[in-house]
C-alpha cells in the first residue's frame, strides 16, 4: 500500500514537471506547425536566469518568501527578451519553408543558445535550493516529501487550466484555436497571423521558462540542461498527438506513472521504459492519443 | 551541445616567461588533452582538469615545479597543448581522437574522464599506435578485457572506490550492516562502481541484504521516485557514485527527504560537492574522493606547491578531478625522462617512453603511484574516506581512515570480481 502510494505521488510530481516542460512544445506545434528545438533552450534560460538572479536577491537580502515570485519573474524577463527576437528576427523569415527546413534551423538556434548560455553563465553549476526547502516538509506514511512539490503540481495545473481558459474563453484564444485550424482561412478573415505567431512563441517559450525556473531548485543548474528535457518533451507530446493540449497532459500523466512505477517495482528497465510507451502507442495511434482528423484540402 | 572546442595554449606562455627558452631547446612536444569542456560534467570535473593542466603545463615549461620535476619541460622539450572538449557522444571522442593523432599530429593525448569514453578510445589508440594516458575514468573493464600497448591510466579504478567504500562503512559500523541500497548511473561507471560494491560487501558481511539497486539515465537530474524507493527500502547503507550535477542534484533532492538521516549514505566522489554544497551536506554522509586528493592528500611539499598554485590562481581548492589531471601529466613527465635517461639523454621513442612507463612508480600531489596492474599499465594507490562534518560553519572531514592500495586493488592478472569473490587476496 505504502509503495503504491509512493509510485502515485512520485508519479504525479514527475507529470507535473513533464507537463510544465512539453506543454508550450505542443502549443507552438499546435499553432504554427514548428517542431520547436529550441524549447529545451528555453527551459534551461529559464532555469539559470532563476537560478542566478534568485540567488542574487537572496544574498542582497530578499526575504525567501519572496523567492518563488523572482522565479516567475525571472522566467517571465529572460522570454520577453529571448522570445521576440528569436521569432520577429529569424523564424518569421523561415514560415514559408517546409516543415523539416525549420526543424532544423530551430536545432540550430538550440546549438547557438547552448553557447550563449555558455558565454553568459560559464560552465560552473548554479545552486538556488532555499525555495526547495522553505516550505518545510509533509509525510506520507513512512515516506517525507518537500511542500515545495506540491508548488510544482499547482504550477502545472495552472498553466494546463490558464491555457485551456484562455484559447476557450478569450478572444486571443479563440483567433488562435482559428490560426490552429486553417492558417489560410484565418488570413482571409483579417486576424493577423503573424502577430499570433509571434504571441504563441513567446508564450510557448515562457511555459517551457517557467518549467526550467520552477526547477532550478531542485537540480545543479548546468550547461546541457535543455536537452533531457526536449528529448522527454518530444516523447510526452508525441504520446499524447502533437498540437493537443489534453493529449500532452495525458502524455505527461501515462510517462509519469510509468516511470514511476517502472523505478518501483523493475528499476532494470527504467532506461528504456518511456520510449516503449511511445513505440506501443505510436504502432496503434501513429498520431497520437489526441490526434485530430484533418480535413483533406482539395 | 556536442560543441567541440579547441585552444593551442602554452608554449607560447613558456616562451614569453623564459627567454630563449624554446630556441636552446629541442622541439616542443605537443600534447592533446581532452577535458570536459562544456557540458554537466564540465563544472565539476572537465574545468578543474582542464585547469590543472595548464598550471602543469605552464608551471613545467617554466621549471617551477618541485622536486622530482624541478627539469623544464619533458626533460627539457618544452610543452605545447592542445585542448579537446570531451562533451559529446563516443563517436565524437574517436573522431577528435583521430584529429588529434592523424591530423595534428600530438605526440600524446592525455584525457578523458567519462568510463565510456575512455574504452571507446583505447583500441583506436592501439590501432593509431598513439601513446594515450587516461586520467580519471575509473572502469576496471579497459585493462581487465584486454592488454594495450600504447594506453595507460595513471588513477586507480572504480573498484578501489567500491572496495574501499565497503571497507569504511564496515569500520564505521562496526560490522553491523543488515541491508545496502545502491543509485547509480547506468552506463560503465556507474554499474561497475555498483557491482563492486555490492560484491565487496557480500563478502565482507555475509548475509548482507540488497534493498534495492536503482540504475537511473546519466543525467537524469530528477530523483523523487529513486529516493521514495531508497527511503523505503530504509537500507542501513546507501551507496552512490553520482558525479556531476547529478550529484549535486541528489544531494538537493535527498537532504530535504529525511535520507541522509535515515541511512549511511557512501558518496564516493563526493568531495567535489562538499564545499559548495557544504549547507547541504549534513554531518556523517561518508565522503569519498576517488583516492588521496583534496582534503585527504598527504602533506607532501609537491602537494603543498599545487594545491596552493591552483587556489591562487583559481581562488578553488583543487578537486580530484585536478589532482587526477597534475597526476597524469607528471607520471607522463616521470616515464618521458626515465626513457630519455636510458636513450643516453636523446629523446626518446614512443616505444621506449611506454617500456619506461611500465611498472613506472612516481610522486604525485596525491601521494606514490605505482603502475602495478593492467601488466604494468594500470596505476594503483591508496584511498582514503572519511565522513562530513562542520566545524564552525565550514566543511570538513573527520573520522579519516587510509587503506593501502593493495587492500584495495586487485594482484595484476586478477579480475576485480574475481579478486573480491576470492576475499581480497594479494
Amino acid at each position: 500500500m505504502e509503495q503504491l502510494l509512493a509510485v502515485l505521488i512520485d508519479g504525479i510530481i514527475y507529470s507535473a514537471w513533464l507537463f510544465v516542460a512539453a506543454v508550450g512544445l505542443t502549443l507552438i506545434y499546435g499553432v504554427m506547425k514548428i517542431v520547436n528545438v529550441t524549447h529545451g533552450s528555453f527551459y534551461a534560460l529559464g532555469a539559470y536566469a532563476a537560478a542566478s538572479i534568485t540567488g542574487a536577491l537572496l544574498a542582497r537580502g530578499m526575504p525567501p518568501s519572496l523567492s518563488y515570485a523572482v522565479l516567475l519573474g525571472s522566467a517571465l524577463l529572460v522570454t520577453l527578451i529571448v522570445a521576440p527576437l528569436i521569432e520577429r528576427g529569424i523564424l518569421r523569415f523561415m514560415y514559408a519553408k517546409d516543415e523539416v527546413v525549420i526543424l532544423l534551423i530551430t536545432y540550430a538556434l538550440f546549438l547557438i543558445l547552448e553557447d550563449a548560455i555558455k558565454l553568459v553563465w560559464g560552465v560552473s553549476p548554479y545552486f538556488i535550493a532555499e525555495p526547495y526547502g522553505l516550505l518545510g516538509s509533509f509525510d506520507v506514511l513512512d515516506l517525507t516529501y518537500p511542500y515545495y512539490n506540491l508548488i510544482l503540481v499547482g504550477v502545472a495545473i495552472l498553466c494546463g487550466g490558464g491555457l485551456a481558459w484562455m484559447l476557450n474563453h478569450t478572444r486571443t484564444g479563440k483567433l488562435l484555436v482559428a490560426v490552429i485550424h486553417d492558417t489560410e482561412v484565418s488570413r482571409a478573415m483579417g486576424i493577423n497571423v503573424e502577430r499570433m505567431y509571434l504571441y504563441t512563441f513567446t508564450f510557448g517559450s515562457l511555459l517551457a521558462a517557467i518549467g526550467g525556473a520552477f526547477t532550478a531548485p531542485t537540480v545543479s543548474v548546468v550547461p546541457g540542461l535543455g536537452v533531457e528535457v526536449i528529448v522527454l518533451s518530444f516523447a510526452v507530446v508525441v504520446i499524447g498527438g502533437l498540437g493537443s493540449l489534453p493529449g500532452a497532459a495525458l502524455g505527461a500523466v501515462i510517462v509519469g506513472l510509468v516511470r514511476s512505477a517502472t523505478i518501483h517495482y523493475l528499476p532494470q528497465v527504467e532506461l528504456f521504459v518511456i520510449y516503449l510507451v511511445m513505440a506501443m502507442v505510436l504502432a496503434f495511434r501513429p498520431r497520437g492519443l489526441f490526434s485530430i482528423a484533418e480535413a483533406r484540402k482539395i | 551541445m556536442n560543441v567541440v572546442r579547441k585552444a593551442v595554449a602554452a608554449a607560447a606562455v613558456a616562451a614569453a616567461l623564459v627567454p630563449g627558452f624554446a630556441a636552446a631547446q629541442e622541439a616542443p612536444l605537443k600534447i592533446g588533452v581532452v577535458s570536459f569542456l562544456s557540458g554537466a560534467a564540465a563544472g565539476p570535473f572537465g574545468v578543474p582538469a582542464r585547469n590543472a593542466a595548464e598550471i602543469m603545463v605552464e608551471m613545467l615549461n617554466a621549471g617551477k615545479v618541485p622536486a622530482p620535476y624541478a627539469a623544464k619541460g619533458f626533460g627539457g622539450a618544452a610543452l605545447q597543448m592542445q585542448l579537446v572538449d570531451e562533451a559529446g557522444p563516443a563517436t565524437t571522442q574517436v573522431t577528435e581522437f583521430r584529429n588529434l593523432a592523424q591530423r595534428d599530429s600530438v605526440d600524446m593525448v592525455i584525457g578523458y574522464i567519462s568510463s565510456g569514453n575512455c574504452l571507446a578510445i583505447a583500441p583506436v589508440a592501439e590501432e593509431l599506435k598513439k601513446l594515450t594516458v587516461f586520467f580519471d575514468c575509473g572502469t576496471p573493464r579497459i585493462f581487465e578485457e584486454k592488454n594495450y600497448k600504447y594506453v595507460f591510466r595513471t588513477a586507480s579504478t572504480a573498484t578501489m572506490d567500491s572496495v574501499g567504500a565497503a571497507l569504511y562503512v564496515m569500520d564505521l559500523k562496526k560490522g553491523k550492516v543488515g541491508s545496502i541500497a545502491g543509485v547509480n548511473q547506468n552506463y560503465a561507471w556507474g554499474q561497475d562502481s555498483w557491482s563492486d560494491f555490492e560484491a565487496s560487501m557480500k563478502k565482507l558481511a555475509p548475509g548482507v541484504k540488497v534493498a534495492t539497486s536503482q540504475m537511473p539515465k546519466l543525467f537524469a537530474g530528477q530523483f523523487n521516485a529513486e529516493i521514495s524507493t531508497i527511503l523505503g527500502a530504509k537500507a542501513d547503507v546507501v551507496h552512490s557514485s553520482f558525479w556531476d550535477g547529478d550529484l549535486e542534484a541528489f544531494i538537493l533532492q535527498a537532504g530535504p527527504r529525511g535520507l541522509f538521516k535515515r541511512s549511511t549514505v557512501v558518496l564516493t566522489t563526493g568531495e567535489t560537492a562538499m564545499y559548495k554544497l557544504a549547507e547541504h551536506i549534513p554531518d556523517g554522509v561518508v565522503i569519498g574522493a576517488r583516492g588521496p586528493y583534496g582534503p585527504y592528500a598527504p602533506d607532501s611539499e609537491l602537494n603543498r606547491w599545487f594545491s596552493t598554485t591552483f587556489a591562487d590562481r583559481y581562488n578553488v581548492p583543487p578537486n580530484y578531478a585536478a589532482y587526477q589531471m597534475a597526476q597524469a601529466i607528471l607520471g607522463t613527465k616521470a616515464a618521458w625522462e626515465k626513457a630519455q635517461a636510458a636513450n643516453g639523454g636523446k629523446r626518446p621513442d614512443t616505444d621506449q617512453v611506454i617500456a619506461a612507463f611500465e611498472r613506472l612508480s612516481f610522486e604525485s600531489p596525491g601521494g606514490r603511484i605505482e603502475m602495478a596492474i593492467g601488466a604494468g599499465h594500470q596505476a594503483i594507490t591508496e584511498t582514503v574516506y572519511g565522513v562530513s562534518r562542520k566545524v564552525k560553519g565550514k566543511m570538513t572531514v573527520a573520522n579519516v581512515k587510509r587503506y593501502p592500495a593493495t587492500a584495495v586493488n586487485p594482484p595484476d592478472g586478477v579480475k576485480a570480481a574475481d579478486w573480491i569473490a576470492g576475499g581480497f587476496k594479494q
